[in-house]
């Protein structure tokens, strides 16, 4: 397997970062880009194992198929199309859902750290409806808007909401005393108050919430999908199930693990980038 | 200018428990006239922030009261700005931006603002660290930071708690130089806590000392001591040394107390 031999271009890149020179600095990002790289290195050993188990009967195929089917699987659907349609579908759904729930989220989050008597009134409200699971959301969602875009929009918006809100909340509240004391002094108005001082401190806290309800939004376009819509990723691979076509189901999971797994390290970017007053970052 | 009065400030610091209650302030009275400087001086814990903080405005009294111009203080308030020890700088501001906070609060336009940023910046010695943030910063420059974010918006009073105590010698002797230059150029009225002796000589006009927990005052004394003062006069004034000498007795015996 192509996987199996990635650590010797490492080790090559490992040997040119000792050059010195102007390429010594591209060497070592790079070096070190690559040392992150190696801790993948238990995934193509997964894949290895289990390609062997399959090949040696020790894994029934019909039951998980072999890697080699899955992306064989894989490249089907890609070149048919079909695949980047269904890829096209659940981002645009979970863009949508996600950028309402964050619109909503840290808003209510701010304007509830501001005005905290509202707070106390509206907090057993959210905290009786968090606990209950976006699946159970689904069929209300059906009755509402039908199958469909609408359906899976509002799942993906609750799903998401949470994790935001408590976080933006948190992030709200958590507003060092001294820097409350050093607005009170200078006669601050809220606004300028929420501008330069409640934003800027709950920010680190508004940006984890953001990776998390992104993640989660993802999780919830595929359920959605799986019950409420006719595209997308989840019903693909519902749609493969209902033929029996185990190896496209395993195609489809892991084009939903790769693209949760992206979206995570492209938040976990963002918050190195949005927060430069940060000594930890630098 | 704006004279401030303490009448009969009596603060407690109850506790559920009646025997943990600590009464830090007990019955203290003093004046101070628009435009002095004063200097409150003390051994720690005896509750000399908390008479700050009441001028202030974040600590109410268990009885007695705090005024203004003879209005009671309600609240804090932009004629009465607080520099802290831990100077209290917005991270995510830049050393302009930090400075901009009171002059945005106050309503100000914005290119007197950007004016008057730049003015007070180079009050500090700032000039040039505009677009800096606070974490890369001395310590001392912070503090300067801190100080012209507090005097940007022209405040009638500045509170001053322990501002120098986190840092070096040299550094706090500097700034006190500064601070007594800016004060001299403003003559507003400024009250400074500290615990270091020489400090509340050098920058004060009078000088109270506080006793050991429950605060009350111990003395008041008057700096009779000429400005502009020069910084050899810590060292080598002969009212300056005989004041110190006299501030050190008292504060030891309040310190023998409290250990007793």
């Amino acid at each position: 397997m192509k996987e199996a031999g990635g650590l010797a271009p490492s080790q090559q890149i490992a040997a040119l970062s000792s050059l010195q020179g102007p390429a010594a600095g591209v060497s070592r990002l790079l070096s070190s880009w690559l040392a992150k790289l190696k801790h993948l290195i238990l995934i193509p050993i997964i894949f290895l194992l289990w390609e062997i188990g399959v090949r040696l009967h020790w894994i029934n195929g019909n039951v998980l198929p072999p890697p080699s089917a899955t992306i064989h699987a894989l490249i089907d659907l890609a070149e048919a199309g079909y695949l980047w349609q269904d890829i096209e579908a659940s981002v645009l759904r979970v863009t949508i859902g996600f950028t309402l729930a964050a619109i909503a989220a840290v808003s209510l989050g701010l304007a509830l750290g501001i005005w905290r008597s509202a707070a106390a009134y509206l907090l057993p409200v959210i905290e009786l409806l968090r606990p209950i699971s976006v699946l159970a959301w689904i069929p209300l969602a059906i009755l509402w808007f039908g199958l469909g875009d609408h359906s899976a929009w509002f799942i993906i918006f609750l799903g998401s909401f949470f994790p935001i809100f408590t976080n933006t909340y948190l992030g709200a509240r958590s507003v060092a005393p001294i820097h409350l004391q050093v607005a009170q002094c200078f006669g601050a108005s809220k606004w300028l108050f929420l501008r330069r001082v409640m934003f800027p401190s709950a920010l680190p806290y508004i940006v984890a919430g953001l990776r998390v309800g992104l993640g989660v939004g993802w999780t919830c376009v595929i359920a959605a999908e799986l019950i409420a819509a006719t595209s997308g990723l989840g019903y693909m691979i519902q749609l493969a199930r209902t033929m029996i076509e185990t190896e496209k189901v395993m195609a489809g999971m892991i084009v939903i693990g790769i693209i949760g797994f992206l979206m995570n390290s492209g938040m976990h970017w963002l918050e190195r980038r949005l927060i430069p007053w940060n000594p930890d970052r630098h | 200018m704006s004279e401030i009065s303490v009448r009969n400030f009596t603060k407690v610091f109850e506790s559920q428990k009646s025997a943990e209650s600590v009464s830090a302030l007990e019955n203290v009275s003093f004046e101070i006239p628009a435009g002095q400087f004063l200097c409150i001086i003390g051994p720690s814990g005896c509750g000399k922030s908390t008479l700050l903080h009441a001028v202030a405005g974040f600590v109410k009294g268990t009885s007695g009261e705090a005024l203004q111009d003879g209005r009671p203080i309600g609240g804090p308030g932009p004629d009465r700005i607080v520099i802290f020890q831990e100077y209290g700088l917005f991270p995510w501001l830049t050393v302009s931006e930090n400075v901009e906070f009171g002059l945005l609060a106050k309503g100000v336009a914005a290119t007197e603002r950007k004016q008057t940023v730049q003015r007070y910046l180079d009050l500090v010695k700032l000039g040039g660290s505009e677009r800096r943030y606070p974490h890369e910063l001395s310590g001392g420059m912070k503090q300067r930071v801190s100080i012209a974010r507090a005097l940007a918006p022209d405040p009638e009073v500045v509170l001053m708690d322990e501002p120098f105590a986190a840092l070096d010698s040299l550094t706090r002797d500097v700034l006190q130089e500064e601070i007594l230059r800016i004060w001299e150029a403003t003559r507003k009225t400024f009250v400074l806590i500290t615990h270091n002796i020489e400090e509340a000589i050098f920058l004060g006009d009078r000088v109270i000392v506080m006793t050991a927990r429950p605060g009350r005052i111990k003395a008041q004394i008057d700096v009779g001591i000429a400005r502009p003062r020069h910084p050899s006069i810590r060292t080598s004034h002969p009212d300056f040394l005989a004041i110190k000498e006299h501030l050190a007795q008292l504060l030891r015996t309040e310190i023998a107390r409290e250990a007793a």
